[in-house]
């Protein structure tokens, strides 16, 4: 390496480079190509027929539903539906795939270019999309032997009720330059997904996979560096910290006077690394030839249409008519809108109640109960209603806000409504003046060195002796009474 | 325009034939004479002419996406060579999936 | 006279009038199956058991009084290309010679719900490659005619089984000529379809945008019947025609008058047997004297069809072969060391030469660097055939020529050349490129062997291809039936 190349490196002057490789699995009730169901955890080959087994004889029919959910996905990324669009065989032999050819789309894809506006950290990027087409997912292979990975196994074992399930596979352009960027897109992405109902693109259950190439240049150059492909990574955490991981390698092999080799890495989530897989002794060569036992997909400007009148409202739109309705910071704005059980939740519990509040409720202590008790925003068992009462019941200074946190606990195991549960557990708060004043007199008496360093300007000081009024009156007193009680007395 | 011998190799192993020797030096002859015969297409005028991947010019054949019958797991499994934990076995795979 | 030697017409007036059974029909073809096909070998599975109880449910329920079709209880030889569940089923291959398909072909339930009675599967060039079913991987089929001889291929096995009174009925496939050239060959009719016309679930794949199912009969009338009884929009298939005509027996006696036939010149090839060209001259003679007005034509992209089809046609059944690898079905190789060793090694074990050289062909037509100069300029060949077939019928109702350049040959004689092989298919191919229609209809014999007059239809043009094939047939008598291989 000359002298040259290695002061940029050695300077840092090196961006990367990462396009993502999005394969998303569409919520149909059937196969892409036959009638079987998609129900996913069954048990294994009881859910495949002739077509999806791929028996000799068998034939493909195309599923009007995964072709509409993929349109859908390419009017939200702003592509272009294609006239006319093909089916092309992907020709390579491999134990999880019955045909031994994978039936994709290759030069005639259905939704061509495209992008997707993505918040990074305040800042708006643009990241474009190259295209969007449909395919057939493979089966699935458990590998027998030490590690259950495939290197070191004596055999394998196929079940192929994956096998045939709808796939679109989503292409970025190279254009996110970082980790955090990556992470969100496929964040957005997802988003997006979501909110137009053709997935529920969980990445722990396979349902949404990234393939990720990263490559790094030096700034201020057109050329792509050498590309090295990140396989399944199958969380955001892992996408994140790969993409991390790798950009550094590359950046440590060239400062160190080395090459990079173009090749396919594996993320070992446990080490913390990339690992070069095992590398191919042949060439792959596909062979795409256009699918003969399919005809072409013909897409009118009517039909498009029709898609984008009825697209559900998408992310991007969500978060700016909450941030007009709520005035909330995009932050959280952005949180809420991520998962639409969380969206519909909050929208409900924020009906004709202060957003603010609600979102730091729901946000904030709703979250860390549902996490602690082992619940998803899916299982959740307090209805918006419940919460919404309990909101009023800490508006009206009914019980205090911590005392709310013990009640919503309760409200986890029990039907009664938050009303009850304050009344039985004896939390409602002490708003009587005349009670409060009486332990806020107890309070200033007993603490005469307190009370002189409050009257002496340490304002601070007065927390503590709140701090006592509550612990005397179990938390159950309204603390802005006394606040102010406690100011009258002290002067 | 002749077949190399490495092509042939190459060829055979996309697609998974573990020919002998022989048959090496016997295809790579038959090939090469019809290709020749190939060759002969090159010459006719295809310039502007779409190419006919099906004679039927239909388009959009779809079906509803509702359920249909599968097979039992044991019709399923009927005609694997071997079976273990309901599912077809395969000897070890060396290679990951391209 | 046996009940084996009639057609199928004509057991179903015996069956209305009670002058014979479905049961009776069947004992007869197993007796004659019995008797012959040892030394034939156009069956490679025989179900019997099955045929037979079947025949006594058509029986029964014509007893009963209940409404039959005109094939109900007609026995049929059935090519082992398509699959019948829980019936060995081969494709004419090692690589499936145990294989037990789970499921039926469309046009195996159409047949059954027909009440047509299948006596069992019929031998074929492997998956349905070549043209004289020496392919096979269980051994030739003989020519009733000449058992030295072959009876064509690949639907040798359902064509010698009709030709030899073993089975009334046959069901073979067509892709570059398998149903039309045995048909010739055997001296029986042959019909392939408009693409499209019968449904292709459950027929193993050779090449997908040219197979075609069709039927193999005695006589023009049956193969109308037959093929009324195949065809129809399938939605397990999404290559189906989906309002395709019905009917094309009603308007069999209409007649050729009037009837604009083109004589393809380049169906006239030098090399084409004397003996042929002399019985297909006669032939297109005696339909100007039946009312037909014949002009020559002359088609030069069939000239280049071999060449498109040998491209297109491998390329596509490397990719449906693919599938027969030892993983779900079929013969695996044992004491493999991994699973692509497993692979190569069974398909190395279970092809034969002649399904391993278009794998190889059509991968590397395929491959890298070699696609546009190949298959795709194959595939820009085929629109070239089909325009111009398309043209010829604004000006003719239909085109003919000669089935085969030659009448059978010997076994053994072109298996090692695959060029004179390929050869055989040259009259046929072209319309399998263009999708259209075909009949092969016997037009006599030279040498004492059979030779057929090819019938060329437009898409969807069987019915006048049929009443032309009938008038012609019935002018020229049923003639003589093959008297070798008989008990």
């Amino acid at each position: 390496m000359t002298a040259a190349v290695a002061e940029e490196v050695g300077a840092r002057r090196y961006e990367t480079v990462i396009g993502i490789e999005t394969h998303c699995e569409l919520a149909t009730a059937t196969k892409m190509f036959c009638a079987c169901p998609t129900a996913f955890g069954a048990d294994p080959n009881t859910q495949v027929c002739p077509v999806c087994l791929g028996e000799p004889g068998s034939l493909p029919v195309v599923n009007a539903r995964a072709v509409e959910f993929a349109a859908r996905i390419g009017v939200a990324l702003h592509s272009r539906i294609a006239e006319r669009s093909q089916f092309h065989r992907k020709n390579y032999f491999y134990p999880d795939m019955p045909k031994n050819y994978q039936i994709s789309q290759y030069d005639e894809p259905l939704c061509v270019g495209g992008w997707l506006d993505v918040d990074v950290d305040g800042a708006a990027r643009r990241i474009g999309i190259t295209r969007v087409h449909l395919e057939e997912d493979t089966g699935k292979s458990l590998h027998v032997g030490a590690t259950g990975r495939i290197h070191g196994a004596d055999y394998s074992l196929v079940d192929y009720n994956r096998a045939g399930i709808p796939l679109v596979e989503i292409v970025s352009e190279p254009d996110l330059r970082s980790a955090d960027e990556a992470r969100a897109y496929a964040e957005e992405l997802r988003a997006v997904l979501l909110a137009l109902g053709v997935s529920d693109a969980k990445l722990e259950e396979g349902s949404m996979r990234f393939d990720v190439n990263v490559s790094i240049r030096p700034v201020g150059h057109a050329e792509l560096g050498t590309k090295v492909e990140l396989k399944n990574l199958n969380s955001l955490r892992s996408l994140h910290r790969a993409v991390g991981y790798e950009a550094e390698r590359q950046r440590r092999v060239l400062a160190d006077g080395g090459e990079l080799a173009q090749e396919t890495r594996h993320w070992d989530e446990g080490a913390g690394r990339t690992e070069p897989m095992r590398s191919k002794e042949y060439a792959t060569d596909y062979r795409y030839f256009p699918e003969p036992d399919l005809v072409p997909i013909q897409a009118t400007a009517d039909w498009v249409e029709r898609l984008r009148a009825t697209l559900p409202e998408l992310p991007a739109e969500q978060r700016a008519r909450l941030a007009e309705a709520t005035g909330l910071p995009a932050k959280e704005i952005g949180w809420l809108v991520r998962d639409p059980e969380v969206l519909a939740y909050f929208q409900k519990v924020a009906e004709g109640r202060d957003p603010r509040a609600v979102a730091g409720w729901v946000m904030g202590e709703l979250q860390r109960d549902l996490r602690e008790l082992d619940h998803t925003m899916a299982t959740n068992p307090v209805s918006p209603e419940r919460l919404g009462e309990l909101l009023d019941l800490v508006a009206a200074g009914t019980v205090s806000a911590t005392a709310a946190k013990d009640v919503l606990a309760e409200m986890f195991s029990s039907d009664a409504s938050p009303a009850v549960i304050v009344d039985r557990k004896g939390l409602a708060q002490i708003s009587d003046t005349a009670e409060l004043e009486a332990v806020v007199d107890r309070v200033v008496a007993a603490n005469p060195e307190l009370v002189d360093k409050v009257r002496g300007g340490k304002r601070g000081v007065l927390g503590a002796l709140v701090g006592q009024v509550m612990r005397e009156t179990h938390g159950r007193a309204n603390p802005k009474l006394v606040n102010e009680l406690l100011e009258r007395a002290i002067g | 325009m002749p077949i190399s011998r490495a092509d042939v190799q190459h060829v055979a192993r996309l697609a998974r034939l573990a020919l002998t020797d022989e048959e090496l030096d016997r295809f790579q002859a038959q090939l090469s004479l019809i290709l020749d015969e190939a060759d002969k297409i090159k010459r006719l005028p295809t310039e502007g002419v779409p190419p006919t991947a099906h004679p039927l010019p239909r388009v959009n054949v779809w079906r509803d996406d509702t359920p249909g019958p599968c097979l039992t797991r044991e019709e399923a499994l009927s005609t694997a060579p071997e079976v273990e934990q309901d599912r077809f076995m395969v000897p070890r795979i060396i290679e990951e999936e391209p | 006279m046996n009940l084996a030697d009639l057609t199928a017409h004509e057991l179903a007036a015996r069956f209305a009038a009670g002058e014979a059974t479905a049961v009776a029909a069947t004992e007869a073809a197993l007796e004659r199956i019995r008797a012959t096909d040892d030394r034939l070998h156009a069956f490679l599975t025989v179900t019997g058991e099955q045929a037979l109880h079947d025949a006594a449910g058509v029986d029964a329920a014509r007893q009963r009084g209940e409404a039959l079709g005109p094939l109900a209880g007609v026995p049929l030889a059935l090519k082992d290309v398509l699959v019948t569940k829980g019936v060995r089923t081969t494709a004419g291959s090692k690589i499936l010679d145990e294989f037990v398909p789970p499921y039926d072909a469309t046009v195996v339930t159409r047949l059954r719900q027909a009440g047509v009675v299948i006596l069992g599967k019929t031998n074929m060039d492997e998956f349905a490659m070549g043209s004289s079913t020496e392919n096979s991987g269980f051994g030739p089929t003989r020519n009733p005619w000449d058992p030295s001889r072959v009876p064509g291929g690949s639907s040798g096995g359902s064509a010698a089984a009709v030709a030899a009174g073993l089975a009334t009925l046959g069901i073979g496939t067509d892709t570059g000529g398998s149903i039309r050239q045995p048909a010739s060959l055997c001296g029986i009719v042959g019909v392939k379809p408009t693409y499209g016309l019968v449904s292709r679930y459950g027929l193993i794949a050779f090449a997908s945008s040219l197979d075609q199912v069709g039927p193999l009969t005695r006589d023009v009338r049956d193969a109308a019947t037959l093929l009324e009884a195949i065809s129809g929009h399938d939605p397990m298939d999404s290559t189906s025609i989906p309002e395709a005509p019905t009917d094309f027996s009603s308007r069999l006696e209409a007649g050729v008058d009037g009837l604009r036939v083109g004589v393809v010149d380049e169906l006239f090839l030098e090399g084409t047997d004397a003996g042929v060209l002399a019985r297909v001259r006669e032939a297109l003679d005696r339909l100007e004297r039946l009312g037909a007005r014949l002009e020559p034509c002359s088609l030069p992209s069939f000239e280049y069809a071999l060449s498109a089809y040998y491209l297109i046609a491998p390329a596509e059944c490397s990719s449906n072969l693919a599938r027969y690898d030892g993983v779900r079905w079929g013969l695996r190789a044992k004491d493999a060391g991994d699973v692509v060793d497993m692979m190569q090694r069974t398909r190395q074990a279970g092809f034969g030469p002649e399904v391993k050289r278009r794998i190889m062909l059509g991968t590397y037509a395929l491959s890298a660097g070699y696609y546009d100069a190949y298959y795709g300029q194959a595939q820009k060949v085929r629109t070239l055939v089909l325009r111009e077939l398309q043209a010829a019928f604004q000006r003719f109702d239909l085109l003919a020529g000669p089935t085969s350049p030659s009448v059978a040959f010997p076994i053994g004689e072109r298996v090692d050349d695959p060029l004179a092989m390929y050869l055989s298919d040259v009259f046929t191919i072209p319309v399998n490129l263009a999708g259209n229609a075909a009949v092969s209809v016997p037009a006599g014999l030279a040498d004492g062997l059979p030779v057929g007059l090819q019938l060329i239809a437009p898409a969807l043009g069987e019915a006048t291809m049929l009443r032309a094939a009938w008038a012609f047939e019935q002018d020229l008598g049923l003639g003589a039936r093959p008297k070798e291989v008989r008990p």
